[in-house]
């Protein structure tokens, strides 16, 4: 997993974000196990008490469940992953469209250059 | 045996007409690492030395896990001094004879894996390693004990960002649940994501002592940010 911080905002925050990011982009695959929280911790290189915190709220959110022995898993619920994957679709979209709205597009427009979007020129 | 490790009350140090340290209390509970943050000058070292008994305080008490100050609390501190505490003269295998004859604590196999990792002789002599490999030989020495109490002094100060990445690591990875961390650092940006406390402390006295991601939330700003704004000079 790739970690980056600001230091502007809770460590831990940031980690439920991230974690919750790969869930639904498929980085993390449901049923998959997490490794230690120490081993997270070295490998983000943060405070184990502060990646215990930032489970412990996956696991209230449901996105991480705990089994007694064997340890952390990404839940495999799919009601779940999909309807957070679409909420954070319509964030993205939103961000996206109040950004072009204040560039002067409808939302109409906004739609057709989506839909005929070729890449920009340096890209040609 | 005491719910705290660390249990500083009222501690006072007078250097001649200096105060170095003003009445100053602080209780760490295990499994925290705190950062004790603070220009130079601003009394860090003298608190570690007095908790280590290296210094005596003027007022007020100090108690590791319940007890003062002593022979018994050596066996419960490790401490990292922030000058150069080691003969130069000794090479690393030696380095490691010494510290299992001294402390009962000491991992000598933890150290002998972690300065392989290193990939160090530990045939040479310390004084032929670079700076930055005898900071790492010095706390690999200080975080292969199992103390209850880590006492860093400026662990990650004259090395490169690499080995501060490497020295960092080695502390989250080292130090047990029933322990606590004390780091004083004035290099905040490089620590501030192992912290779980920060403690400021301004001419011998100390100006907050705060859970590290709560005062990220209330001042919407970095550790490092926050630091930057409250020593302004």
């Amino acid at each position: 997993m790739q970690w980056s911080f600001s230091g502007d905002r809770p460590i831990y925050a940031q980690i439920v974000e991230q974690i919750t990011r790969d869930i639904v982009s498929g980085g993390l695959i449901p049923g998959e196990r997490l490794p230690s929280v120490r081993d997270m911790a070295r490998e983000a290189g943060v405070n184990p008490n502060t990646m215990q915190r930032a489970l412990a709220e996956l696991e209230r959110e449901g996105l991480v469940y705990s089994q007694r022995t064997s340890g952390r898993f990404i839940t495999e619920n799919k009601d779940l992953t999909a309807s957070l994957k679409e909420r954070t679709a319509r964030e993205k979209t939103g961000k996206f469209l109040n950004e072009m709205l204040s560039l002067g597009y409808t939302a109409e427009q906004t739609a057709e250059l989506i839909l005929n979007y070729e890449g920009t020129e340096e890209n040609e | 045996m005491s719910e705290y490790i660390l249990d500083c009350g009222g501690v006072t140090k007078r250097f001649g007409y200096v105060t170095a340290l003003n009445n100053v209390s602080l209780r760490l509970t295990p499994g925290k690492i705190a950062g004790l943050l603070g220009p130079n000058g601003s009394g860090k070292t003298t608190l570690i030395k007095i908790i280590n008994k290296l210094l005596v305080p003027d007022e007020g008490a100090v108690y590791i896990n319940g007890l003062r100050p002593g022979t018994e609390t050596k066996k419960l501190i490790s401490y990292l001094p922030d000058c150069e505490s080691v003969n130069g003269n000794m090479s690393v295998d030696e380095l490691i004879g010494l510290f299992s004859d001294f402390y009962a604590d000491f991992r000598a196999d933890t150290s002998r894996a972690m300065i392989d990792n290193l990939g160090i002789d530990p045939k040479v002599k310390l004084k032929t390693l670079s700076k930055g490999n005898r900071e790492k030989v010095r706390l690999i020495m200080a975080m292969s004990r199992r103390a209850k109490l880590y006492l860093l002094d400026e662990p990650i100060g004259g090395v490169d960002p690499a080995a501060r990445d490497y020295i960092i690591n080695s502390i989250i990875t080292n130090y047990s649940p029933d322990a606590a961390v004390l780091i004083s650092t004035h290099l905040i940006a490089d620590v501030e994501k192992i912290l779980d406390e920060v403690i400021f402390i301004r001419e011998g006295s100390v100006l907050l002592h705060e859970n590290a991601d709560a005062l990220r939330e209330r001042e919407g700003k970095s550790v490092d940010a926050v630091f930057r704004e409250v020593f302004r000079c």
